[in-house]
């Protein structure tokens, strides 16, 4: 008898947690903007009590789950082009512009001190430097006394959006660099982590390494990272105002659902690794698709002070009215 | 009623343990079966995985991570298996009471820490000492061999002390009576002994590490390349399948799934020697 009403117990709670559970949003995917989309997904809970959860489980994985609809939306860092939005039914529009720094553990070498050029960055990632006073290195650091020891480069070991924007940036500089989520590295030496947290882990605990991760990593472990020289030759710290300086560059239309990878733009102020994120949504779930773009509208006029407090760049205005018309041209608003 | 409800749910229990293997290995089989289509036999020995643009196709052999899940297990073997041997030995021969119940409790509490908890020590605090005596990035092949073997050690010194303690006295001390020294009791009495029980051990342990995931992840590096020095990173199995899992599709995940079938079915053969020398040597003791 205590058994049945054990069970009975159970299983009411457990279809209860489930139906509260199946009103929250769903959505998955990118790990760049995982720590924004939870800030705003939180203030946006306390705000109008809608819960919304995303899992930044990687921009692949995002776009596998939905195509085979397993969630509400997703995110992804790579963005599709319209042929294939339209074979899988998807629709798509940027949300938020993240940057990616390249960090450094030398030692007696500072945040900011390193200057790489492009050239440098080249000959880095394609091993023709291997070590950190190669000529190519030390002529746009002649106040630095950079050790004769091998290059580390530290890379993602899983398919990453974060990778397929740095590549991106790559083959501006050097066609010859595959732009991809996972790249097979020329570099003498590398080391793969698993996600940014994994990468940043390796950064700091290889003597001379460098490697490639998203800026508000750089923040929360105060790694050092370098100036980049942008399109116009000149040296870029990376800062919230320099990546806003990139961003103003990026040019977005609804006619192709916004595909457009921002990389390495003009400006001679402007950080040169900007990137995008974008978000997924299934054409014909219309109603879910209403609550998502609430979500998103809040975003667009509540939630740029989050955004820039955690190291992203909000889209301009003009791009925001651009998405906002996309909108209501697919009746999703 | 109470009686046969517990029958069905007892040999319901045993039954399932069963059916889950069979199952595994099935759905293991069948998500394999587009790879080993497309790759055969060849999967083996193909060192290049690299998925299409667009991510549903590529080519991928399992060539670098088998390397690197052998050569990680071998260097980790070669460390293990001696210091196990002279632990257990130390343990069972050489301590006093006093002594040998406190290293004992310690080394059951070592083979109880979680292997993510191995990795972070071992990425933190180890790595930049394999670093500064071997050279090379610090990770690589021979800290994730070191900190594999320093998991398994517990693991291999335990199983081995209490096979050595079955030893029947009365074969030591007839030893001892002819004249034998403590080495020679070890080398001649104990080890002939205790040999099934040892080797069981051994093979437990390696069938620990070849699967080992979290901690070899942190330390190997995880880059897909042939290895030219020891100190060099790379892949293995269970980290290939743990770092690519979440964002693979069609082909590549059909390929990962053969690499799993591999490492399952070296696996079972592992484990089935162990199990095999462990119950020939319980039927001769009764």
């Amino acid at each position: 008898m205590r058994l049945k009403t054990l069970l009975a117990v159970v299983l009411l709670v457990s279809t209860s947690l489930t139906t509260i559970q199946a009103d929250a949003l769903k959505g998955r995917g990118a790990s760049f903007p995982g720590p924004l989309y939870k800030a705003w997904t939180s203030e946006y809970y306390a705000e109008t009590g809608k819960k919304i959860n995303y899992t930044p489980t990687g921009s692949g994985d995002g776009v596998k789950s939905i195509k085979k609809r397993m969630v509400d939306f997703a995110g992804s860092d790579k963005p599709l082009k319209s042929k294939k939005l339209q074979k899988t039914k998807l629709y798509m529009f940027p949300s938020v512009i993240g940057s990616i720094v390249l960090a450094y553990n030398i030692d007696g070498i500072k945040d900011g001190e390193l200057k790489l050029s492009r050239a440098a960055i080249d000959a880095i990632f394609s091993g023709k430097a291997t070590h950190w006073d190669d000529q190519i290195i030390t002529k746009d650091n002649p106040g630095l006394k950079l050790p004769h020891e091998p290059i580390t480069t530290c890379v993602r070991a899983d398919k990453s959006g974060t990778t397929f924007n740095f590549t991106y940036f790559l083959n501006q500089i050097n066609p010859a660099f595959k732009v991809s989520k996972k790249p097979n590295w020329k570099a003498a030496k590398v080391v793969a982590g698993k996600s940014n947290s994994g990468v940043s882990a390796n950064i700091r605990q290889i003597k001379n390494a460098i490697g490639y991760i998203e800026y508000s990593f750089k923040i929360k472990l105060g790694l050092p990272a370098a100036q980049i020289e942008n399109k116009e030759g000149k040296f870029i710290n990376p800062t919230v105002e320099s990546f806003q300086d990139g961003a103003t560059y990026a040019t977005w239309t609804a006619d192709n659902d916004f595909y457009a990878v921002i990389g390495d733009p003009k400006g001679a102020t402007s950080y040169p690794i900007v990137a995008a994120t974008f978000i997924l949504l299934p054409i014909e779930k219309v109603e879910k698709n209403k609550e998502v773009t609430a979500f998103m509208e809040w975003a667009f006029s509540k939630g740029d002070k989050i955004a820039s407090g955690l190291g992203y760049v909000p889209l301009p205005d003009s791009t925001k009215d651009e998405i906002r018309k996309y909108w209501e041209s697919k009746k999703i608003k | 009623m109470g009686g046969q409800f517990f029958r069905h749910f007892s040999f319901f229990s045993a039954t399932l343990s069963f059916f889950l293997l069979v199952g595994i290995f099935a759905i293991l089989f069948t998500y394999a079966q587009e790879a080993l289509a497309e790759f055969g036999i060849d999967f083996l020995s193909a060192d290049t995985w690299e998925a299409d643009e667009d991510d549903e196709g590529g080519v991928f052999g399992g060539y670098i991570p088998i390397i690197g899940t052998l050569l990680s297990t071998f260097i980790a073997m070669v460390i293990a298996v001696p210091l196990a041997m002279g632990i257990a030995i130390f343990l069972t021969e050489v301590a006093s009471e006093n002594l040998a119940k406190p290293v004992s409790i310690a080394i059951e509490l070592l083979a109880a820490i979680p292997s993510i908890i191995y990795g972070m020590w071992g990425l933190f605090y180890f790595a930049p000492i394999v670093q500064s005596i071997f050279g090379g990035n610090g990770v690589g092949l021979l800290t994730a061999g070191i900190v594999l073997a320093i998991m398994i050690i517990p693991f291999m010194a335990a199983i081995t002390r209490d096979a050595m303690n079955t030893t029947p006295n009365i074969l030591k001390e007839s030893a001892y009576a002819m004249g034998a020294t403590k080495f020679e009791v070890i080398k001649d009495v104990i080890m002939p002994y205790s040999k099934a029980g040892i080797i069981g051990s051994i093979i437990l342990a390696l069938g620990r590490a070849l699967g080992e995931t979290m901690a070899v992840a942190f330390l190997i590096g995880s880059v897909m390349s042939t290895v030219k020095h020891i100190t060099d990173p790379t892949t293995s199995i269970p980290v290939l399948l743990a770092n690519n899992f979440a964002e693979a599709q069609d082909l590549e995940m059909s390929a990962m799934y053969y690499l799993a079938l591999i490492l399952f079915v070296v696996s079972f053969i592992i484990i089935s020697m162990a199990k095999f020398y462990f119950l020939g040597r319980k039927s001769a003791v009764k």
